[in-house]
This record gives structure tokens, C-alpha cells and sequence, in this order.
């Protein structure tokens, strides 16, 4: 008894503890980030954004959740049920399991797997599927024509986010999320951090690039475009699966800003080696940079208008694709000229 | 060790009925389905063995990229159920023969083990047990050295189909007009704007036919 207790039961708390640390904040982000992209977009707009629930409209996205709990799921009658259903589990569920492996400091994270990076990549990449599901569920062309696009789409900046992975991977030696991180903890000259963002600043610029048009996010959202397709896959969803897909969006959203924090900004390391900034904690650099991210995704909406769906595709594969590619082969030929290739 | 063997007989239950349902279900976009879980569970019994590497590959290409195309086309068809049950009795001979040649190949295989044990690591195994570093390093190892020319030549051969199914799809049509954004940006305000000063009463083409 004492044996199934330490080995099994003891150890399936701690888990399920790790992980509701994890989510629970993780989704009281996704709801206020709602609430800090309409307030980001209305002073971009000179527009005061949601003031009415609360104090400042703190309340906004809480009024909003009970709202949407509270309508009624219509399923269209022409729709396959179970898919039609299942489209927006998966959104949900694939935002929220990648967070298994990101690592908040050194030790601090659920899952510390040697192909973390991988690991995240496959995630990222089968985040297609809650969407292209939804859209031939749906059983309606504008439905459809929105996954069409944002299939194509995810597939083409894919490419170029594998590309700037293995960049990353030849300067860190690693797969492991933590050892990516511990590759950056150095500083030139004393002051200047070592962190992938400054040698690989091309690659940083494509990947959060390719990662806004990953997440369909402006000014790549063309698979929900309003202005011609209504609101693209997820025209005929309602009430808690609408909710479901908007968490799911606004989850890879930030999943992306930490994949940028950790393989570009140093993870949990502080910008600067000095008393008072070494002073607080890994989670909380971390978390800023991740917020600082975050805030570029909203700017970046507020300022650019939508790209048109060829020049899209012309961006991913003939800017993005070469660009990354012949990156690559700098990095992996400095690294060798120089001999600097990190060894394990 | 009760938890991977319950983890095993989960994945590959799962598997199997998975792969049952993609030759069976009705629906051509239910079977691509089926066929993304049938993956998925070998991607969860590859990390059973240890062998995370493979696991993740088979995700992020086969789940993440393959199995997208397939779903792909498969939803762009306009299916005729009542016409793929017709035609499904006419496929049946060669579908027996594939299954009949599978089959015998699965029975070598196996025998070949029961029979022999010692022959397998006598072909295969040409690294020792790995020891002391990650499975995904054993395999870059192995295969950019030892393996190098069979690696080079498979990537060759994808890239000249690669450029085949483009030479074969590609088709220039004439007086399509193309969007150059190089021309674009290269564009200088003197080209494109001219200030005119207009007689009260005439047009702007009176002015310019003088």
C-alpha cells in the first residue's frame, strides 16, 4: 500500500498540481489579454475601449465568459455533429498541452524532455487541425474557404519556423528547452547579453513574423477576414465553442511570444548582471519579456492593414523561405569556420 | 511497471482500432482522421521505447504536414457514397494480393525471429547500445556518417520529384498581368505624377492635345 502511495499516487498530485499552476494563470492571461488587446487598440485609436464593467472595465472579459456560458450552442443542421464539436476541443486542448515544456527557471517546469523544442514545433503544427476540422464541419462555403486558407497558410510559414528552430539549435547544441536557455547565459563585453536575439536577429524578425501568421493573427488573419468571408472558420459557431476557439487563438498567441522570449530573449535570465536585477526572480523576467511580446502582437494589429492573400503566400515562400534557408548555412558555416560549435 | 504496460496496451489498442476504422469508415475525411490518431498512437509507442526523436518527427511530419495535405484533397472531393461502395468490390482482388503479400513479408519477418534470434543483430545493430547521450544524437551520428551516401541519395531523389511535380504542374499563360513589387517600390514620384496648370473652361486633355 505504502509502495502504490509513493510510487503512484504521490507523484500523480504533484503533477496535477504543476500543471493547474500552470493553467490557471495561463488562462487568466488568455482572458485579460482580450481585455489588453481592446484597451491596446482603442488608445491606438484614440478610443477609450471597455470602461463600463468594474473599475476601468477590469470586469470586461469575466462579463464576457458568463455571457458566452450562458448562450445557447447552436449546431447547424447540415454540420457533422461529432467533428463539428471535436474542432474546437482540439484548438483548446493543443494550445494549452504545449505548455508542458516550457521551463520558467532552471528546474521549474513540468516536463523537462530532451526534445522540448520538437516537441513544441509538433504542437504548433497540429494546431491546423481544430481549424481546417471546423471548417468542412461547418458544412458553409465561407467556413470553408477560411480553413482552406489558413491550412495553406500555417503549412507555408511552417517551413520557415523550422528553419529558424534549426539556427537556434545549431547556436544552443541542444533540443532541450532549458539547455537553449543555458546556452544564452553569457554576456559581451561584460554588459551586452548573450542572448540569441542579437546574432540571429534576421531569424528573430522571421519567427515572429511567421509566428503572427501561425496564429492567424493580423495582418495575416485571413482565415477569419470580416470583410470577405464573414468571420471565416468559425462563421457558424456559437456560445461555449466560439469561446473555445477564441481561447485556443489567444493560447498559441501566447505560446508563440514565450517560444520568442525563450529562444531569442533569454528565457528567465536578467538583461543585466548586475545586484539589483539579478536580484528577482527567473519566473519574472520570464513573464515580462513574455508580456513584452505579447504587446508587440497588439501593436502590430493596430498598426499594419490585412495583406492580400498572394502576397502573403509570396512573403512565406519567396522572402521568408530563402531568407531562413540562407541564414542557416551562415550560421552553421561561422560556427564551423570559427569553431565555435558547441559541444555536449 | 504496471503504468507503461498500461500506457502500451492503451496506445496500440487505440492504434489498431484506428487503423481498422480508416479502411472502414464510410467517409473518406473520417478515414484521414482516423489515420492522424493511428499516427498519433505511434508517435505516443515510439516515445514508450524511448525513441522521443522518432516520435516527434513522426508528428511534425506525417501529423503536421502529410496528413494535411491528405485532408486537404480529400475535402475539396465531391464524394458519391453510393458510388465508392460500388466501385469497393471491383478493387477487391488487388486489395487480397496486397494484403496477401503483406501478410507473407510480416510471416518472414517474424519467423525469421523465432527461427534465428541471432540473425538480426548480425544484420542490423551496427552501433553499440548507445550509452551516455541522447537517442537524437546516436541518430545524427549514425546517419551523417555511416550513412551519409543512402541520406544524400534519398534527398536527392525527393528534390528531382520535387522538381518534377513543378515541371509538370507549371504553366506559363500569356498576358497575365503580375504584381513586380520590386517595380513597385522602385517607383519615383516624377514617373508617376505630373502637375498640369488647367485653363478655366478646358480640360484637362484640351491641355494636353496642345
Amino acid at each position: 500500500m505504502a509502495e502504490f502511495w509513493h510510487g503512484y499516487v504521490w507523484p500523480t498530485i504533484i503533477v496535477v498540481a504543476e500543471i493547474l499552476c500552470v493553467l490557471v494563470p495561463l488562462l487568466l492571461t488568455i482572458a485579460y489579454y482580450t481585455y489588453a488587446e481592446r484597451k491596446v487598440l482603442a488608445f491606438a485609436q484614440l478610443r477609450k475601449g471597455p470602461n463600463v464593467v468594474g473599475p476601468f472595465g477590469l470586469l470586461q472579459p469575466i462579463a464576457d465568459a458568463i455571457k458566452m456560458l450562458w448562450k445557447e450552442t447552436i449546431i447547424p443542421s447540415g454540420a457533422n455533429r461529432v467533428i463539428f464539436i471535436a474542432a474546437p476541443i482540439v484548438t483548446v486542448a493543443l494550445a494549452l498541452v504545449a505548455w508542458a515544456v516550457i521551463p520558467f527557471d532552471q528546474g521549474m517546469v513540468i516536463s523537462n524532455i530532451n526534445v522540448g523544442i520538437l516537441y513544441l514545433f509538433a504542437i504548433s503544427s497540429l494546431s491546423v487541425y481544430g481549424t481546417i476540422m471546423a471548417g468542412w464541419a461547418s458544412n458553409s462555403r465561407y467556413a470553408f474557404l477560411g480553413a482552406l486558407r489558413s491550412a495553406a497558410q500555417m503549412v507555408s510559414y511552417e517551413v520557415s519556423i523550422g528553419f529558424v528552430l534549426v539556427t537556434v539549435l545549431l547556436c544552443a547544441g541542444s533540443l532541450n528547452l532549458t539547455d537553449i536557455v543555458m546556452a544564452q547565459d553569457h554576456y559581451w563585453l561584460g554588459f551586452i547579453p548573450g542572448w540569441f536575439v542579437i546574432p540571429l536577429l534576421p531569424m528573430a524578425v522571421v519567427f515572429f513574423v511567421s509566428g503572427l501568421a501561425e496564429t492567424n493573427r493580423a495582418p495575416f488573419d485571413l482565415a477569419e477576414g470580416e470583410s470577405e468571408l464573414v468571420a471565416g472558420f468559425h462563421v457558424e459557431y456559437s456560445a461555449m465553442t466560439w469561446l473555445l476557439f477564441f481561447m485556443g487563438e489567444y493560447g498559441n498567441m501566447i505560446l508563440v511570444c514565450a517560444m520568442t522570449s525563450i529562444l531569442f530573449l533569454g528565457g528567465w535570465l536578467s538583461p543585466i548582471p548586475l545586484e539589483p536585477f539579478t536580484w528577482i526572480p527567473g519566473p519574472i523576467w520570464l513573464i515580462a519579456k513574455i508580456l513584452f511580446v505579447m504587446f508587440l502582437f497588439l501593436w502590430v494589429r493596430a498598426t499594419f492593414p490585412r495583406f492580400r492573400y498572394d502576397q502573403l503566400m509570396r512573403l512565406g515562400w519567396k522572402v521568408f523561405l530563402p531568407l531562413s534557408l540562407f541564414w542557416l548555412v551562415l550560421t552553421a558555416g561561422v560556427l564551423t569556420a570559427m569553431g565555435w560549435v558547441p559541444s555536449h | 511497471m504496471i503504468l507503461p504496460a498500461i500506457m502500451f496496451y492503451l496506445f496500440s489498442a487505440v492504434a489498431i482500432a484506428s487503423g481498422v476504422m480508416v479502411v472502414s469508415a464510410r467517409n473518406p475525411v473520417h478515414s484521414v482522421l482516423f489515420l492522424i490518431l493511428a499516427f498519433f498512437n505511434a508517435a505516443g509507442l515510439f516515445v514508450l521505447m524511448g525513441a522521443e526523436f522518432l516520435a516527434m518527427i513522426l508528428v511534425i511530419v506525417y501529423v503536421g504536414a502529410v496528413a494535411v495535405l491528405f485532408l486537404f484533397v480529400v475535402m475539396m472531393l465531391d464524394i458519391d457514397f453510393a458510388q465508392l461502395r460500388t466501385g469497393a468490390m471491383k478493387y477487391l482482388p488487388v486489395g487480397l494480393v496486397v494484403g496477401l503479400i503483406l501478410l507473407a513479408e510480416l510471416v518472414l519477418v517474424f519467423g525469421s525471429w523465432a527461427i534465428a534470434p541471432q540473425v538480426a543483430s548480425v544484420v542490423a545493430a551496427p552501433l553499440p547500445a548507445a550509452s551516455g547521450f541522447s537517442n537524437t544524437r546516436a541518430l545524427g551520428d549514425l546517419l551523417y556518417t555511416r550513412y551519409f551516401f543512402a541520406f544524400q541519395v534519398a534527398g536527392m531523389i525527393l528534390l528531382v520529384a520535387m522538381i518534377g511535380a513543378i515541371v509538370l504542374t507549371l504553366r506559363h499563360r500569356a498576358g497575365v498581368r503580375r504584381q513586380v513589387i520590386a517595380e513597385q517600390l522602385a517607383r519615383q514620384r516624377a514617373e508617376t505624377i505630373a502637375v498640369v496648370k488647367v485653363r478655366v473652361g478646358a480640360g484637362i486633355d484640351a491641355e494636353a492635345a496642345e
